[in-house]
């Protein structure tokens, strides 16, 4: 245990370490005067463009000390939970009826093709008419960007199923309705979980973008805000702040994951007698 | 018409045709084939790989409609079209458990699936995971079990249902030499215990002779037909791994290999042209 617990220590202290020097550089680089300047012509202008990391630390401080920054990440979330919600529920309903009716699946093709080669992103200004600019426009947004992930890999795994399984369904008496409860839908789960990292950080990515083209509160709206006064450190400040809650939401559906697919063996994971 | 003494299993004249992929025609698998399994009676079909052994099951369960030709199960007619023969299990050759089910959740499917109560299924369940050896290792998920445990793991599924039929289709080829002798003895031993009717697919001719009442040789495909059919008079309870010895085991195997090592001659330089 001892043994395998050193290395991994070293690893952490090396990743603070590289995470360490890059502050120390970029405050290097960008502190008025500390320097002589070697491209930009005034002392203070590498600050007015990349920003202070001390500067940058404040302002997250004092977003989390007064509080400020609750509501807006709160909002942020929400349509980011909505966006995947809404999205995953959509794109495993219609992967399922898609799969399983190849009629209604051939009809649909071109459109299905059609609407995921599309940048869906130009889409947040329409949405943005259709539902305002509250939650539901940034919601709309990631919808339209996680359904298509889920979808696919839901059409996928349905199409996939080992035609053994399903045969050995029907054998033990399996009706349509069982087959679809206890062979499609658990094989159409593993792999919407395969791609549960991507969907829940697109839907991120629409509740961010959809904010950052037009709202009234959120952390896309605080950076937009900031931007608009070229106050180039609270912008860094929101970027680092969606930055570390993108890497906690991603660390917490690796734990469901881990928690729901138990079934799955993992790779490292050798087969028990 | 349904009489008391009609076979169990009665495949009259099957002939199963498919669309080539190459567009060279229909491809005939399986071609005016006759087969009975009487009541309890314990019959082996053998015959060389690709000969369209499986094809012939499929029909028997009821999974494929045949191009022409009928099943009866005592005594009714299977139709495709009114879903899969209800009195019969199969167990598959490749692995069929469903891999987010533990061990005990995938015997009580089939219960499951008929409606019993939770409870009862898993008492039920518990106890054919005592029969097949795997008391203790229903929480188990297939993945964490070796290939032999789900094999096993897949005959109490089957057998839970107590069908009347039972079909297999080379259930324990994917096994090593010594489990799978093991599992034949433990098939034979269940067996024992209530008779049923068994359609037992092999290319094991040494299998097919220890396990059964019945052997029938196929001939290579396309257009596989029965050719040979015989009966093996040796003494019940057998164990596979002693009757291979005896002489009279022995001379059924030379007879029924005289019949067969021709037709997989044949299928061998098929393969080997193609």
């Amino acid at each position: 245990m001892l043994r395998r617990k050193r290395p991994e220590m070293r690893l952490r202290i090396l990743q603070v370490l590289v995470l360490g020097l890059l502050i120390v550089f970029w405050y290097l680089m960008t502190a008025p005067g500390l320097i002589p300047p070697f491209y930009f012509d005034k002392p203070n202008r590498a600050a007015f463009f990349f920003g202070e990391p001390q500067k940058v630390f404040w302002v997250i401080v004092d977003w989390f000390a007064t509080g400020e920054i609750f509501g807006h990440l709160g909002v942020t979330l929400l349509e980011t939970a909505l966006g995947f919600v809404i999205g995953a529920a959509f794109g495993l309903g219609i992967g399922l009826w898609l799969a399983l009716s190849p009629t209604a699946s051939a009809v649909m093709d071109p459109y299905i093709k059609g609407f995921n080669s599309m940048p869906r992103v130009v889409l947040a200004p329409i949405f943005a008419v259709w539902f305002g600019l509250g939650i539901w426009s940034k919601v709309a947004l990631g919808v339209t960007l996680v359904f298509f992930v889920v979808f696919f890999n839901v059409y996928q795994g349905v199409r996939e199923v080992s035609p053994n399984l399903i045969a050995n369904a029907r054998m033990l008496g399996a009706s349509r309705r069982q087959l679809l409860r206890s062979i499609y839908l658990p094989s159409a789960m593993s792999w919407v979980f395969a791609s549960l990292h991507n969907a829940v950080g697109l839907a991120f990515v629409g509740a961010v973008v959809g904010e950052y083209l037009g709202s009234a509160s959120g952390v896309g709206y605080l950076i937009l805000q900031a931007e608009g006064t070229f106050d180039i450190n609270t912008v860094f400040a929101g970027i680092l702040v969606l930055t570390a809650f993108a890497l906690a939401l991603d660390a917490a559906v690796g734990a469901v994951e881990r928690r729901l697919m138990t079934w799955q063996p993992r790779a490292s994971e050798t087969e028990k007698v | 018409m349904v009489s008391n003494d009609a076979p169990a299993l009665t495949l009259a004249d099957i002939t199963c045709r498919f669309a080539a992929r190459d567009g060279s025609g229909p491809y005939t698998a399986v071609a005016n084939t006759t087969l009975n399994v009487a009541k309890g009676e314990f019959v082996s079909v053998v015959g060389p790989t690709g000969c369209g052994k499986s094809t012939l099951l499929n029909v028997a369960a009821g999974l494929l409609e045949p191009s022409s030709g009928t099943v009866h199960v005592f005594g009714e007619k299977l139709r495709a079209a009114d879903g899969v023969n209800r009195r019969a299990g199969y167990m598959f050759q490749a692995d069929a458990l469903m891999p987010w089910r533990t061990g005990i959740d995938n015997v009580i499917a089939g219960l499951e699936f008929r409606g019993v109560p939770r409870g009862d299924a898993v008492a039920q369940g518990e106890a054919w995971l005592r029969r097949v050896g795997l008391a203790g290792f229903g929480d188990r998920y297939p993945h964490q079990m070796s290939g032999g445990m789900r094999k096993r793991l897949a005959l109490a599924q089957t057998l839970i249902l107590s069908p009347d039929i039972l079909l297999m289709d080379e259930p324990f080829s994917a096994l090593d030499v010594q489990t799978r002798q093991l599992m034949e003895n433990e098939l034979l031993a269940l067996w024992a215990e209530d008779r049923k009717s068994v359609l037992f697919i092999t290319h094991d001719l040494e299998e097919a002779i220890s396990l059964s009442d019945r052997v029938v040789v196929l001939s290579a495909g396309p257009a596989t037909r029965p050719i040979g059919d015989f009966r093996v008079d040796l003494p019940r309870p057998r164990d596979v791994s002693e009757i291979r010895m005896t002489p009279a085991f022995l001379a059924l195997h030379r007879e029924i290999w005289a019949a067969m090592k021709e037709e997989v001659l044949k299928a061998y330089a098929a393969q080997k042209a193609a």
